[in-house]
């Protein structure tokens, strides 16, 4: 579904990818873990297509996501679902009418049936009475849940989630995570999760991969990560801050 | 040799950044030019940057009028031509003073918040969610706000100047005696079809101007408040010394 072969980017002469190279299977959840500041958002913004490669592919189901242009990189684009680190909700516009948004410009549902699939999609991430309130208006966990909301409302194929629960309390954050469980259990989206809480997001994903000094070091099931032997990787589940990574 | 490549590599610098410019232009016509057209967004736009102008192109234009009638009163007084009067302050406000003035200020008062609103939505990842919707940013920020621009200028335009006549007959006639026959009735002779075309083409080339100025310095700002705050600087400036630049050379092809 999702394949990413040797991806290089580099900005201004730092080179953050180092040639990425992984695969999604279709229905799959990958959580993307690493250093913060190391290119994990990068890379899930090359697999929506916002940003060009150096050097490397990136296949959605066959299609070169840096080949394409106009209307089939739009076409594929319509199968995202993106949830941003910051939300980025359109803040002119109230809860309701950002989750109404995709519907309204992308598909020919009537205003009733767009209603009741955005109120439906609200009660899911607990948003019911906020609807007339704008982004400005909610806490940062509303703006994560009603980004998640309009993100989801179109059933996407492949949600990408970039850290949906950074500056989030341990408790809507466990909560955000198990509303992604739930959500992909009902809808079966493919996605990649970038993530550092690692031990909440090791119940629910299929593979885990760490991605350092621009390249993957290691892609298994959680389990295996879990038990890992690699000092990088232990040291980093573990957050130790001695080890082989060093903390500048 | 080193002197020399710095200047190389700061003119191509310099021509890589114009070029892009002209390929956000070029873009923004294509895509205004082609469906699906997005009337409501564009309804918002011409609401925000005709409408909401107006108080302030009122104002701006009864001053220049009333300050039009009182130097022009003065000067041509010397030569004993204020009947006159009429016709100098209608043809210094039609082709140069209307619609200089009001581009100036529809700069000020929306172009600087066109740059600000699509340069927040940057660097907040709005605009990555439209494209990540399949939609097509430039459909729906900039073509709007560019056609807007077309359609709100001239209507502007000819306010200030229809304000301006009044304000330079209120200081010309009602205070200084030039008579309201002599002043509207000269400035029908004088005033020809080609100042008033004149100055409606100048107010059509400010508006995209203005338009192609602000959104391009929003669409590409740097990043965080910083960065917003520059481009917002420097769309306004860079929009002003634009206009009074293609003035002179729109002045020196058109009349």
């Amino acid at each position: 579904m999702i394949k990413i072969e040797d991806i290089h980017k580099s900005f201004n002469g730092l080179e953050v990818l180092r040639g990425v190279s992984f695969q999604v299977e279709k229905g799959e959840i990958l959580a993307l873990i690493g250093r913060s500041g190391y290119g994990k958002s990068v890379l899930l913004k090359h697999v929506a297509g916002l940003i060009k490669p150096d050097r490397g592919h990136v296949f959605i189901e066959g299609n070169d996501m840096c080949c394409l242009r106009g209307k089939k990189l739009e076409e594929i684009r319509s199968r995202f679902g993106f949830l941003f680190q910051s939300g980025a909700l359109f803040d002119s516009l109230t809860v309701y009418e950002n989750v109404a948004f995709p519907l309204r410009e992308k598909t020919k549902l009537t205003e009733e049936e767009i209603r009741k699939k955005v109120l439906d999609m609200l009660d899911q991430v607990d948003l019911i009475g906020a609807e007339n309130k704008y982004p400005a208006q909610i806490s940062g966990g509303m703006i994560k849940r009603a980004a998640l909301a309009r993100s989801l409302v179109r059933n996407p194929e492949i949600m990408l989630f970039d850290e949906p629960t950074t500056g989030l309390d341990p408790i809507i954050a466990c909560a955000i995570l198990n509303l992604i469980d739930s959500l992909h259990q009902r809808f079966g989206f493919t996605g990649i999760l970038v993530t550092h809480e690692i031990q909440m997001v090791f119940s629910f994903v299929q593979k885990v991969a760490m991605l350092h000094e621009g390249k993957i070091l290691t892609i298994e099931p959680p389990e295996e990560m879990q038990s890992s032997s690699h000092p990088i990787v232990q040291q980093f589940i573990a957050g130790c801050v001695v080890g082989p990574i060093r903390y500048h | 040799m080193g002197l020399i490549r710095k200047l190389g590599a700061l003119t191509l610098l310099g021509l890589k950044r114009v070029g892009r410019m002209g390929l956000f232009l070029v873009k923004a016509f294509f895509y205004a030019s082609t469906p699906p057209h997005k009337f409501f967004h564009l309804l918002k736009q011409i609401q925000f940057i005709g409408f909401q102008s107006m108080l302030v192109i009122s104002l701006t234009g009864a001053f220049s009028g009333m300050v039009l009638g009182l130097q022009g009163f003065y000067t041509l007084n010397r030569f004993g031509s204020t009947a006159l009067l009429g016709p100098m302050v209608a043809l210094t406000l039609i082709r140069e003073i209307g619609p200089v003035f009001s581009a100036l200020m529809v700069t000020g008062r929306a172009g600087s918040a066109m740059t600000a609103e699509i340069g927040i939505m940057r660097i907040s990842e709005q605009i990555d969610a439209l494209e990540l919707m399949g939609l097509n940013p430039f459909r729906y920020l900039i073509v709007p706000k560019l056609l807007a621009g077309i359609i709100a200028l001239p209507l502007l335009t000819a306010i200030f100047n229809v304000v301006g006549i009044f304000g330079g007959y209120l200081v010309g006639g009602k205070l200084l005696g030039v008579g309201e026959g002599t002043y509207f009735g000269e400035m029908a002779n004088y005033v020809d079809i080609k100042d008033i075309l004149g100055g409606i083409y100048k107010s059509l080339s400010f508006g995209v101007l203005i338009t192609w100025v602000c959104c391009y310095k929003g669409y590409y700002s740097g990043f965080g408040a910083e960065g917003v705050s520059k481009a917002t600087t420097q769309a306004v400036v860079l929009s002003s010394v634009l206009i009074l630049v293609w003035d002179y050379f729109m002045t020196s092809v058109l009349f």
